[in-house]
């Protein structure tokens, strides 16, 4: 959701992403959860502020998006740092805060860009075990990665790209 | 609707914190907004008080009609009588001449000379308000004037007004200009404040873009920012103009005291206050528009 194909289609929930207005695309973008290799954290505001973010976009009030935001600290095990600043964070700890953000606005689909590369073995299964609890509860997760071990840990539907192109496509186990 | 006031508040709120938090900063940029907006205010102040002054003076035109030392009541009557009959006298004033006396000796600079004269050498008077833009007629009626018997001397008085009005006329227009061209000094002021601003929070622009804000969202802030600069300058204007004025009201009244007269500069009233603070204020907003048009385009998430 931050380009627009260059060739085919991109459809998210029922709707053509090439064919969006300019207008139209933070509306989109609401609803989806975004997480990122670099996390993108705002590193002036404390871990709460941080996850407010989201919601006070949304138009959230400030009281009803701090509760929302501790329960999404809640989830990704974080409850209790609301002060910190993500500075104070481990790599590990940022990276939950990151899929805070991300849900904190309850989005039905969650985009996860790299986001175990710059962690340790433990932090990065602790961090896919929070993307597998939210699958679990009808969220639907797409991670884009470079660890195939990671991948057969976690199996769900793979699709494996290169240069651009779909080389294997694996259904979810169980799946259709 | 709710969400869009909450968000105008919040961003508000937001904005005067941000500024509060670095209040020398603050302090600075309301002062050079101040002082170019204090340079308009001031020769604007200058000009008003010129107004008031000849307005004192009278710049309608007018004629003095001074009676000769034998006239007696009755013919000041005739004289009159015939000024009453013509058109283009819009009001009618008799001075006697015991009146104008009495009106020499409360001015200071004049009380000894007066008090030195054995007699009263002062004529009765009249003095004629004519009706304004009409010159012709009133040529015509001091001529005829002039003819009257028992009239010494018919005097045209409002030439200098009227000069002096015209002067002040191209003063206000030059004092328009003036604002004009600095306006444009406050909008660029206001265009690079917040531009480093923005750059100050491009990481929060990026991240606000990604998490679904409309630019509308991201822009508001700014907006407010620039109004709130503008604001804070037109307030350093009208303190540094207070200033100026207070400072030289004490040469000011002096100087009319040696003319008899009790005048003072004044500061324009509070419903014009407020307008030059709402006039900075939107200057204010107008360069953060600015600003915000030209660089938010160039951060977008990568």
């Amino acid at each position: 959701m931050i380009e627009r194909p260059s060739a085919g289609s991109v459809v998210v929930s029922g709707q053509n992403v090439g064919a969006l207005g300019r207008r139209a695309v933070p509306f989109l973008r609401r609803n989806l959860g975004l997480v990122f290799q670099d996390q993108k954290l705002l590193h002036d505001r404390s871990v709460i502020d941080n996850v407010m973010l989201p919601l006070l976009v949304c138009g959230s009030a400030a009281g009803d998006a701090a509760r929302r935001a501790r329960a999404a600290l809640d989830k990704v095990g974080l409850a209790g740092r609301e002060k910190a600043m993500p500075v104070a964070l481990s790599g590990g700890e940022q990276q939950r805060l990151c899929i805070a953000r991300a849900v904190a606005n309850r989005p039905s689909i969650l985009l996860a860009d790299e986001p175990t590369s710059d962690l340790d073995p433990e932090a990065a299964r602790a961090v896919m075990e929070i993307f597998r609890a939210f699958q679990q509860v009808g969220v639907t997760v797409v991670i884009a990665t470079h660890d195939a071990a990671l991948v057969e840990s976690f199996a769900g539907r793979v699709i494996q790209l290169s240069h651009g192109r779909v080389i294997d496509a694996r259904p979810e186990p169980g799946g259709g | 609707m709710k969400a869009w006031l909450r968000h105008h508040a919040t961003s508000l709120r937001a904005t005067a914190l941000r500024l509060a938090r670095s209040p020398v900063a603050a302090a600075l940029n309301a002062l050079v907004i101040g002082v170019t907006l204090a340079l308009p205010l001031g020769a604007w102040v200058l000009v008003a008080n010129l107004e008031r002054l000849t307005g004192h003076l009278g710049a309608d035109p007018q004629l003095s009609v001074f009676l000769a030392a034998d006239a007696t009541a009755a013919d000041g009557a005739k004289i009159e009588a015939a000024l009453r009959r013509e058109s283009g006298v819009r009001a009618l004033r008799f001075v006697p001449k015991d009146q104008a006396l009495a009106e020499m000796k409360r001015a200071d600079a004049l009380a000894e000379i007066v008090a030195s004269l054995g007699s009263n050498p002062l004529p009765d008077a009249f003095v004629v308000s004519l009706v304004p833009g009409d010159a012709p007629t009133a040529e015509r009626l001091a001529a005829a004037l002039r003819a009257m018997p028992k009239v010494a001397l018919v005097q045209f008085d409002a030439a200098w007004a009227r000069r002096l009005e015209a002067a002040l006329r191209l003063g206000v227009l030059a004092v328009g200009v003036l604002a004009a061209l600095l306006a444009f000094g406050l909008v660029a002021v206001t265009f690079n404040t917040v531009r480093l601003q923005i750059l100050t929070q491009r990481d929060e622009i990026e991240v606000s873009k990604l998490i679904g804000a409309t630019d509308a969202y991201i822009r508001r802030p700014f907006f407010y920012q620039g109004a709130l600069v503008g604001l804070a300058g037109g307030l350093a204007a009208i303190a540094i103009v207070a200033a100026c004025v207070a400072v030289l009201n004490g040469e000011v009244t002096r100087l009319a005291a040696t003319y008899g007269a009790n005048f003072r500069l004044e500061l324009p009233g509070p419903g014009d206050l407020v307008a030059v603070l709402a006039f900075a204020s939107g200057l204010g907003w107008a360069g953060a528009w600015l600003s915000v048009s030209n660089h938010l385009s160039e951060i977008e998430p990568k």
